[in-house]
């Protein structure tokens, strides 16, 4: 393992700020705070993380509806984020977007989205306007395997392909798409195989190791910014939780999840390697730990003190006003 | 002033703004080389070496990447060759480009013109035909621009361009070759300013786009018959010229509105709404509405004749309130 150990910290920070901001969501949700729906990303940090890091805040990411992870990953702040989750004034929409429309433009963090699919030609346009601006940034969609079957997918890889812009397309195999097992809707295993078919490069990587994700992400990010063009890569992970919070899980057993949580959990992938190398120790990991969840615990206390919008605000926002 | 057509100068107040701004750029199926469906965008890909994009036919790509371009600041002229394609891209106008600046709280511009055509009278039948304007006003957050002639054209797209907002731009096949005098230079319509294509007395008349030129000539037709109509074209539907409207019926107190779109939830029904509403003592009649019939575009000419509105249906409206 070549990482230093600041990095490994960095990294850990990020996937464990991911882990437990989407455990308080889930029960600040059933505790009836949070108004609309939530979809968490418990199990699916390794992918974020290890993809973002190797992008910097100028660089471009599209989200999806479980976008909480990747926001986090790029960058965002989890104040405002609260916040936006409570509905309220102070988050990152000012309480216009809510769980499913958190955006941080300052850190590239183009949108999570409410429409399945919806991210790749956003991401698709960003990297277009990169590569007419010699700008050198790269974009990043992040989709599920339940978006890989929409028309948006095909239509976004081929044109760019066809442009070889710089992009990358990194999908969550995380076997669910909404209830519905991934194998029953799908008549390939790996989408990483579809690829073939844009004439780019298709990657399958464990998507619970972040070492592997890191790896293989640098590599299609480097050859997007040398204007090589996009990769596919599929990244293999499953949904520990259900589609949304309260979702009651009938399409699959508590044992089967279990299994998955107890073979292929990324943070305890993650810890097993770094104490192993003895990069870091149990009490570094610890106390990262423990300094997210306090922050997470502002977070939460910021964001019940902080107001609702306005009234007016309803109409606030809806055009930008003048002409240039 | 210079003589020019109507697809001319929808070329010229492209070219103006590529040439002010190095951040608009026109991308479409075959709008480079070949110089659009209809030879709008013709030679712009000479003038503009690497910003004018032949895209592959892929609606939704050619939307949702203008979005994403715009949302990181460039300003994308995305052209979807027919109006009635849009249904391909709906979901990246609709829930893209125009959701975004306020779902994010401000956070977003997405200064996008979407560039089509509509209209019927080519024996382009059903899929080819349409007018498809009610969809796009019905999305608070887009604006929605039909021009009616070639000074309008030109300035509605230099405005269009500029604007910070989604904004689809709607040409008509009839107007493209029809001639007229336009400004040299920099020249912009502002969005949501009506214009007055002929003054009268007696009836308020309001149209848009091709159909402007049929109320017109039913308008000269109705002078000899002593009957004085005011021809009013708001240009944008949205956002709409209320005052206009209002205050031309102030004058004439009764109001006939044409559209080339079917009837059920066309925008004349929204234009009723507000003159029954906020206007409801300046009426001395009931209002009319002279509109396509509640079917699909038919392709036999003889039956795409009957099925579109023309200064005899107009005439006939207008009378009918004397």
């Amino acid at each position: 393992m070549k990482h230093d150990a600041e990095f490994l910290r960095h990294l850990y920070r990020r996937m464990i700020s991911i882990r437990l901001f989407e455990e308080k969501i889930g029960e600040l949700f059933l505790g009836g705070e949070l108004p609309g729906f939530v979809h968490l990303y418990v199990g699916e940090e390794a992918i974020a993380v290890g993809v973002c890091a190797s992008l910097t805040d100028q660089d471009y990411i599209t989200s999806t509806h479980r976008g909480h992870g990747h926001c986090i990953a790029k960058g965002a702040k989890i104040g405002p984020m609260m916040a936006e989750i409570f509905g309220k004034q102070t988050g990152y929409c000012k309480g216009k977007g809510g769980s499913m429309h958190i955006a941080d433009f300052s850190v590239g963090m183009l949108g999570a989205n409410g429409v399945v699919g919806g991210g790749y030609n956003l991401a698709v346009g960003a990297a277009l306007a990169a590569k007419m601006r010699k700008s050198g940034q790269v974009a990043v969609c992040f989709f599920g395997d339940g978006a890989s079957n929409r028309g948006t997918f095909h239509e976004g890889i081929n044109m760019a392909a066809a442009w070889k812009l710089p992009v990358v397309f990194v999908n969550e195999n995380n076997q669910w798409a909404s209830t519905t097992p991934y194998r029953t809707t799908n008549n390939i295993e790996d989408i990483a195989d579809r690829a073939k078919g844009y004439g780019i490069p298709g990657v399958v990587v464990d998507g619970n190791d972040i070492f592997a994700v890191l790896e293989t992400a640098k590599a299609a990010i480097d050859r997007a910014r040398a204007g090589e063009g996009p990769t596919l890569i599929e990244a293999k992970t499953y949904r520990i939780k259900g589609h949304f919070v309260g979702d009651p899980e009938m399409y699959r057993t508590k044992a089967e999840v279990q299994k998955h949580f107890d073979e292929n959990d990324p943070l305890k992938n993650f810890a097993h390697k770094v104490i192993g190398a003895k990069l870091l120790k149990q009490a570094d990991l610890d106390a990262i730990a423990s300094e997210t969840a306090r922050e997470i615990e502002q977070a939460v206390g910021e964001a019940r003190q902080a107001p609702y919008p306005d009234e007016a605000e309803l109409f606030a926002d809806l055009y930008v006003e003048g002409v240039k | 002033m210079k003589k020019m057509t109507y697809a001319e100068a929808i070329r010229d107040g492209i070219r103006q703004e590529m040439k002010r701004d190095s951040a608009v750029y026109l991308c479409g199926e075959d709008v480079g080389k070949f110089g659009g469906c209809f030879g709008v965008t013709a030679g712009l890909v000479d003038e503009f070496p690497g910003r004018v994009l032949d895209t592959p036919i892929t609606e939704t790509a050619i939307i949702g990447s203008a979005v994403g371009a715009a949302a990181v600041g460039l300003r994308p002229v995305a052209e979807i060759m027919f109006v009635d394609f849009t249904g391909v891209c709906m979901d990246e106008l609709f829930n893209q480009a125009v959701k975004m600046r306020y779902m994010f709280g401000g956070k977003a511009k997405v200064p996008l013109v979407l560039k089509t055509i509509c209209g019927g009278g080519v024996a382009a039948a059903a899929q080819h035909s349409q007018c498809m304007e009610a969809w796009f006003t019905h999305i608070p957050g887009l604006k929605t621009v039909m021009p009616a002639t070639p000074a309008d054209a030109k300035g509605l797209m230099a405005a269009a361009i500029r604007d910070d907002n989604p904004v689809i731009y709607i040409e008509h096949k009839q107007l493209l070759g029809l001639g007229g005098d336009v400004p040299e230079g920099e020249y912009l319509v502002p969005l949501g300013k009506a214009d007055i294509k002929r003054p009268g007395t007696d009836v308020t008349i309001v149209a848009w786009s091709w159909m402007v030129h049929r109320a017109l000539a039913a308008a000269e037709a109705l002078a000899k018959d002593g009957i004085s109509a005011e021809v009013i074209d708001p240009r944008t539907l949205v956002p709409l010229d209320k005052d206009a409207i209002l205050a031309s019926l102030a004058k004439t107190h009764k109001l006939v509105i044409v559209h080339e779109a079917v009837r059920t939830s066309g925008f004349g029904g929204e234009i009723a709404a507000v003159a029954a509403e906020e206007g409801f003592d300046l009426l001395d009649a009931p209002i009319k509405r002279v509109t396509a019939p509640d079917t699909p575009v038919p392709f036999s000419p003889v039956l795409e004749k009957a099925f579109l509105p023309d200064e005899g249906k107009i005439i006939q409206a207008v009378k009918e309130l004397f």
